[in-house]
């Protein structure tokens, strides 16, 4: 197949949301929230609570992939860093070592400065655990987990 | 590309409706979201223009139960139709877990079909994908027009190897969730067969 599967464990996920609780309170932000490329929201911290972090996570993957469209035809390898200015709200999206977008929502609590600033730690972390986590599914590739499903509980799904 | 949240025990999978401009495939994902409980669905996007063409993509969440006791979601993304959104048809189908290619019946969109159906091999080519290896599905879809094609004539145009089928009626449900329930058992058939 084109692309490896994402795979999330515990310990990995963990380390992952230390960063995003991190970034919300050093950038003073919203809400931080990380995707992978296809839309699926992986992470979220801050006030996520009035949000459709759902529809956010595919609009937003929506975006990059556009973005990166647009980038191909300029001949630009990607544009990985993208800044939405609002008149409450401002939204920062950085592209994480092409696996996993990191977005973050601001107001004028604080500044795109210092958002930035914030996001260029974050990524870094970010970029080494994800890299990890990829060596990690490869070399594990399938778990017992899924192995085990069978055909009747694949059509026990659809009998209702 | 499915994404498996062992922390929050969650299987996430991509379907793509694929098919040529006005075949119907908004409509099932209408019709899908409109027919299924509120606490199983999160909100349907549609990215269209002022008349309704799909511009971008349409977005669907689903739940549809556990297995095992893992959650199983499905997110469900139409491409536009029109020819010349084809830059637009090849972002929507990364990371792709399964296709249902939705068929417009009518004798009158046979090449459009076709057409349609070459460009989503191309498309799956360039993504490293190909139709033989991908959970894949057809629907024949507005059967209940006037000037339809038979579903052989269908069948030896656009399914000469015999994947799943269905006719639909996608306005009335005929035949929706039928689809839906074939192309997710393919997916979560391949995904038990770690063959990816």
């Amino acid at each position: 197949m084109a692309s490896p599967q994402m795979v999330m464990y515990e310990r990995e996920f963990h380390q992952v949301q230390a960063v995003v609780d991190h970034l919300v309170r050093a950038a003073n932000a919203q809400v931080v929230f990380i995707i992978d490329k296809n839309g699926q929201l992986i992470a979220a911290a801050g006030e996520t609570g009035q949000l459709d972090t759902t529809s956010l996570a595919s609009l937003t993957a929506g975006n990059i992939a556009a973005t990166g469209g647009i980038a191909k035809l300029l001949r630009e390898n990607e544009f990985s860093t993208q800044f939405h200015e609002g008149e409450r709200s401002n939204i920062h999206i950085q592209l994480v070592g092409k696996r996993v977008i990191l977005v973050v929502i601001f107001d004028n609590k604080t500044s795109l400065g210092l958002v930035r600033l914030r996001v260029k730690k974050a990524s870094e972390q970010l970029d080494s655990i994800f890299e990890a986590l990829a060596v990690k599914a490869e070399t594990s590739h399938q778990s017992g987990a899924f192995a085990e499903i069978t055909d009747d509980d694949i059509d026990k799904l659809f009998n209702d | 590309m499915s994404f498996i949240n062992y922390l929050s025990r969650e299987i996430n999978c991509k379907i793509v409706y694929y098919g040529p401009g006005l075949c119907g495939k908004t409509t099932n994902l209408q019709y899908i979201y409109n027919k299924t409980n509120p606490e199983a669905k999160g909100k349907m996007i549609s990215l269209a223009t002022e008349t309704e063409r799909t511009l971008f993509f349409d977005f669907l969440p689903l739940a549809l139960g556990e297995i095992r006791g893992f959650k199983t979601r499905f997110h469900l993304y139409t491409v536009p139709g029109q020819v010349f959104y084809d830059a637009s048809r090849k972002l929507i189908l990364k990371g792709v877990d399964g296709v249902v290619f939705v068929v417009d019946s009518q004798i009158a969109r046979m090449e459009a079909n076709i057409e349609s159906m070459e460009n989503l091999q191309s498309n799956l080519v360039e993504q490293g994908y190909s139709l033989d290896k991908v959970p894949y599905v057809v629907q024949y879809n507005k059967r209940d027009m006037p000037a339809v094609a038979s579903i052989e004539e269908l069948r030896a145009e656009l399914n000469p190897d015999g994947v799943p089928e269905f006719p639909a009626v996608a306005t009335t449900g005929e035949g929706v969730f039928e689809t839906l329930k074939a192309v997710a058992k393919l997916v979560l058939t391949e995904l038990k067969r770690g063959g990816r």
